[in-house]
């Protein structure tokens, strides 16, 4: 399922059981166990997925289903600064286009990859609604508006040494 | 109520920066406080003025005062001269971008002429956050009204008169979607509130519910007890946290003054609401997907019937209403079918909201009644284009929508229509495009965004739109015949014929809009190889025009590539095999010696 092995702590698997009884180890509330999931662990790999189906005793297969089917959902980690860049219509002609390809340059890695150094991971998303700001670029929390290309060195700089 | 006479209004949508907007709140409460007025004037956050090009915003309640560009320095200002001495800062007021005009108050603002606002009527008035503030501007009183006057039937009576149509898209009357649910007997029903807002480009289920969430809470009670059903869930984005926090804050207030929970306002009628989290699926939009998503399932569409109010969440009767439609409900109670059917068009009643974005100066949410024309939205409270470029082409509905162009600029926007100019209404949607867009890239735009979201689960939307896409890829390579685009056209129309549910039903439709209304554009992209907007790479020339150049070497200094050749003080040349037509010569010239082609 993924290419990354990890070994669980037990501190882990008890917090994926204690999430999961929160919601009485009901299967419709897999969605919100798998929000809480990752809210905890950053991503939801495949050991994860594993715990959460021994303790609702939904077959894991259903449950890579439903991660896979819904793109909030991730099967690897997110960088320490998620850059997100909204590729919503009315961004897209303003020419999100372009502060994608600069940061693809900028980072050297793809969308919905993460860098080696786990600082930076790139994702594409649909409408922030934000379109008085368009282009927007999100990292973490903070958005920037009107981003053109040549901004790019310089919003990735102010996150260089954190 | 409070007793508070002065509202000072710091927007708080997404555009204002939620950010700044604290600090700005923070510092306009200081100053208040150093001059004691802090029982007089009160800081409210509010959801988007619709000035979105202008933020932060902050206005003067009652009067109307708008200041624009506010940042927490101008605090100290705005509370000694406006509020202490009673003088307006010119230097914040808004300017309009038409005129260049400063606009003393919101009632000079020509943007705002044209609109009527029943959605969004408490939406930059009210503090969201704040249940007190919400009665005090008539909130629940529809739903009291119904409570101890009404019999069920009677207020289904209400919203069929009106006329109301669901505004997520559909257009289905929403008075018939009630009377259908109450009339399935069964020992449980839901109510839903779908605020799954997907379509790239719309925000304005998300402003309501930032600006107003009290009025969704209210109209699911009201609906509740229409249909007979006590639970209601939201199903709301993960990606609005917001509009999140808001809604459990404001069910919690209602809960505390027993307008949710058990024995409303103490008449026996039981309604409470929970909340559910999508996670990133356009797809759940519609309701049957929805419904599954609800249930901790792939959100994946069944086939219809059974509908939701016959066999929904969990096997019960469901109705399903989006959040626009919910916040026209208590209005109509209160004012009357009569009121609500005489605004709007003859089969499209009341007001619609737009989310108006692109290439337009006055980008945000404006709410117009049904009938008003594309040119009243686009060119007086759109402000027209920015840098005086042409108009082109306007897109609506979303993904599901169609490209309407200037011979559509005077229809009347209401339902019908749009989809016999080839659009639809959809969520609500507006994108404004000019000369340099172009509609073959914009088409394969949304196919992008089909591919990416179908579910996956029909073959008609799976493959047939992956194939489109491939296609239309293919065309603005420069390798496309007039023959791909009789199937361009065939391919669309069976699948709009065979697919499963609304997103593959609709999803060929800026396909078919853009052929039928800029064919010359495809016609030059298959035969001429050129793409008339300059925008699809493939097909463009950077070209040094020789009589311009003054060789001052800036574009070969700047070129990745080293594609540029030429002496100092001598015209220089693009060598186009070694071209990787990345634009930078064309940003860089400052002789317009660079041209496309």
């Amino acid at each position: 399922m993924s290419s990354i092995k990890i070994e669980l702590r037990q501190e882990d698997i008890s917090k994926i059981r204690e999430i999961c009884a929160s919601f009485n180890n009901d299967e419709q509330e897999l969605i919100n166990v798998l929000h809480k999931c990752q809210e905890h662990f950053g991503y939801l790999p495949a050991e994860v997925q594993e715990v959460i189906s021994d303790c609702m005793g939904v077959p894991t297969a259903k449950i890579y289903g439903v991660v896979t089917f819904y793109s909030f959902f991730t099967m690897t980690p997110k960088g320490k600064h998620p850059v997100s860049i909204c590729m919503g219509t009315a961004c897209y002609v303003r020419g999100a286009e372009k502060v994608l390809e600069e940061f693809k340059k900028e980072l050297g890695i793809q969308v919905g990859q993460t860098t080696k150094d786990g600082k930076f991971s790139l994702s594409s998303l649909r409408c922030v609604g934000a379109c008085g700001l368009a282009p927007v670029v999100l990292v973490g929390e903070k958005t920037y508006g009107r981003v053109a290309p040549d901004d790019v060195r310089n919003i990735l700089k102010e996150y260089k040494d954190k | 109520m409070s007793e508070k006479i002065i509202k000072l209004m710091v927007c708080s949508g997404k555009n204002c920066s939620r950010k700044q907007g604290d600090d700005i709140t923070d510092a306009l409460k200081l100053e208040l406080e150093a001059v004691s007025l802090e029982n007089k004037v009160q800081v409210v956050r509010t959801a988007c003025f619709g000035l979105c090009n202008a933020g932060p915003v902050v206005k003067v309640w009652p009067e109307g005062t708008i200041y624009t560009g506010v940042s927490p320095d101008d605090a100290a200002e705005i509370v000694n001269e406006h509020i202490l001495k009673g003088r307006k800062v010119e230097r914040l007021l808004y300017t309009d971008p038409a005129t260049g005009k400063k606009i003393p108050d919101e009632k000079s603002l020509t943007s705002l002429k044209k609109q009527l606002r029943i959605v969004l009527r408490n939406c930059g008035i009210t503090d969201p956050e704040n249940v007190e503030d919400a009665i005090a501007h008539g909130a629940y009183l529809a739903l009291a009204k119904v409570l101890t006057e009404m019999q069920p039937e009677d207020a289904i009576k209400i919203i069929k008169d009106s006329g109301l149509r669901g505004r997520g898209g559909g257009g289905f009357p929403t008075g018939l979607k009630w009377e259908i649910a109450r009339k399935n007997q069964s020992d449980e029903k839901y109510v839903v509130c779908n605020a799954d807002e997907g379509d790239p480009g719309a925000f304005m289920d998300r402003s309501v519910l930032e600006g107003d969430p009290h009025a969704v809470l209210e109209a699911m009670a009201i609906c509740g007890y229409c249909i007979g059903s006590s639970n209601g869930l939201i199903y709301i984005r993960a990606e609005y946290p917001l509009a999140v926090q808001r809604l459990k804050i404001a069910i919690t207030q209602a809960r505390e003054y027993g307008l949710l929970g058990k024995n409303i306002i103490g008449t026996g009628f039981d309604f409470d609401i929970e909340i559910r989290y999508g996670a990133g699926a356009f797809v759940c939009g519609e309701e049957t997907a929805l419904i599954h998503s609800m249930e901790g399932l792939r959100g994946e569409p069944t086939v219809k019937p059974p509908y939701p109010a016959q066999s929904g969440f969990r096997g019960k009767p469901t109705n399903v209403n989006n959040v626009e439609t919910f916040a026209c409900v208590s209005p109509i109670i209160l004012k009357g079918a009569d009121w609500f059917s005489s605004i709007g068009t003859q089969k499209s009643k009341g007001t619609k909201v737009f989310a108006l974005a692109g290439k337009v100066n006055n980008v945000g949410l404006i709410e117009v009644p049904m009938g008003t024309t594309l040119r009243e939205v686009i060119f007086e409270i759109g402000g027209g284009l920015p840098k005086d470029k042409k108009f082109k082409a306007v897109q609506t509905g979303g993904p599901s929508g169609g490209c309407l162009t200037e011979k559509h600029l005077d229809t009347p926007i209401d339902f019908d229509n749009l989809v016999a100019a080839g659009s639809m209404m959809g969520s609500g949607g507006m994108i404004v495009m000019d000369e340099v867009d172009c509609m073959v890239a914009v088409a394969k735009y949304y196919l992008d965004f089909t591919v990416e979201e179908s579910c996956g689960k029909c073959a008609p939307c799976r493959i047939g739109n992956k194939r489109l896409h491939e296609l239309l890829e293919h065309i603005s390579k420069g390798h496309g015949t007039r023959a791909d685009l009789d199937r361009l056209r065939n391919m669309s129309v069976v699948i709009k014929d065979t697919s499963l549910c609304g997103l593959g039903q609709s999803s060929p439709n800026p396909v078919l809009s853009t052929l039928d209304n800029f064919m010359d554009e495809y016609i030059a992209h298959v035969d001429a190889k050129k793409c008339p907007a300059g925008k699809c790479r493939d097909l463009m020339q950077y070209l040094i025009v020789k009589e311009n150049c003054v060789g001052c070497t800036a574009c070969a200094r700047v070129c990745p590539v080293n594609a540029i050749s030429g002496e100092r003080k001598e015209p220089h040349l693009i060598n186009q095999s070694v071209c990787i037509k990345c634009g930078a010569c064309y940003e860089k010239c400052k002789f317009d010696a660079i041209i496309i082609q």
